[in-house]
């Protein structure tokens, strides 16, 4: 499996996803500045966590006019896994390839901890090795991670099972629903506040995050694998 | 050339963290009468005149500086003069 990291100019958990993936998962790793406009050769596609573009006007309002972004979006329609992690699932908000927007923190507090999580659908590509509300823990860092959308809007993602995982116990900044990643409709597009790439060795006091990864690979092989044969 | 002035707010139905924080300021600072405060963005654009700048404005506020999610937008429009 081919992965392409993003980076853009802000990026700040690049290389953690890059070695999450090179050396977690032992998988080809590449990254891809913001200014290329081909994604083609990759079999999923990761957003990094940091501040794009200082955060300028809004988390990721400007990085999703990047010029990488219409191969973004060509890639996640093609069915191809797309994550993106913090500052990625504010761009994935703000591209339109998630629904909602993201608020600041209900304590208005930048907050930087490990905080658990709960697992509400492993039947997705990304949460299929995680027991279906298996506590995880994975940490937060961030100053607005405060999901937000309207009343239908969440009514279609608890009909739909496209909550992947909730904050469990106390909300740390006040989220619609505890909702802490959601999936799209298709289920090959995940964003998610916490980071899984920097709980991807038990060096770094969880591996929890490791999982996510196997997932996706678990996913990729088994449809390549099915393609071949079939 | 056409100055246009953007106000961006956030909708009713969203919390504002900030407003908040800044109202309880408010009333510390003994100003109880303030019922509520909400906390928004102006934005300034200088544009060539052309037939459709409405409509251009428009665009540029539904595309890229308010999130319509969670923010409204309006918007004025005014001669630029040089002196």
């Amino acid at each position: 499996m081919k992965t392409a990291v993003i980076v853009f100019p802000g990026s700040n958990c690049d290389q953690d996803m890059y070695y999450a993936i090179k050396d977690g998962l032992g998988e080809e790793v590449d990254y891809v500045w913001h200014a290329e406009t081909s994604l083609d050769g990759y079999d999923a596609v990761m957003i990094p966590g940091g501040f794009s573009y200082g955060d300028y006007l809004r988390s990721g309002a400007i990085a999703r006019f990047a010029g990488i972004m219409p191969a973004v979006v060509k890639a996640a329609q093609e069915g191809k896994p797309v994550l993106g992690v913090c500052n990625g699932f504010q761009i994935l908000l703000e591209s339109g390839l998630l629904p909602g927007a993201m608020l600041k923190n209900k304590n208005l507090k930048f907050i930087c901890e490990s905080v658990n999580l709960q697992v509400k659908n492993n039947q997705t590509q990304f949460s299929s090795l995680y027991d279906q509300n298996e506590v995880i823990r994975i940490p937060i860092a961030h100053g607005e991670g405060n999901y937000y959308c309207d009343d239908a809007t969440l009514q279609e993602l608890e009909d739909q099972n496209r909550i992947v995982f909730t904050y469990s116990g106390e909300n740390p900044n006040g989220s619609r629903a505890d909702i802490a990643g959601i999936i799209n409709e298709t289920g090959n597009v995940l964003g998610m506040m916490p980071h899984p790439e920097r709980a991807a060795d038990a060096l770094l006091g969880s591996d929890d995050g490791l999982r996510l990864f196997q997932s996706i690979l678990k996913h990729w092989r088994e449809s390549t694998h099915a393609a071949y044969t079939s | 050339m056409k100055k246009v002035k953007v106000f961006i707010t956030l909708k009713e139905s969203v919390l504002d963290p900030q407003g908040q924080a800044v109202m309880q300021s408010l009333h510390n600072m003994d100003y109880k009468n303030v019922q509520d405060v909400r906390i928004g963005k102006y934005i300034e654009l200088q544009l060539d005149d052309s037939a459709n700048v409405a409509e251009e404005v428009d665009t540029i506020c539904d595309k890229l500086l308010a999130n319509t999610v969670i923010e409204n937008y309006r918007y004025e429009i005014e001669e630029e003069v040089h002196s």
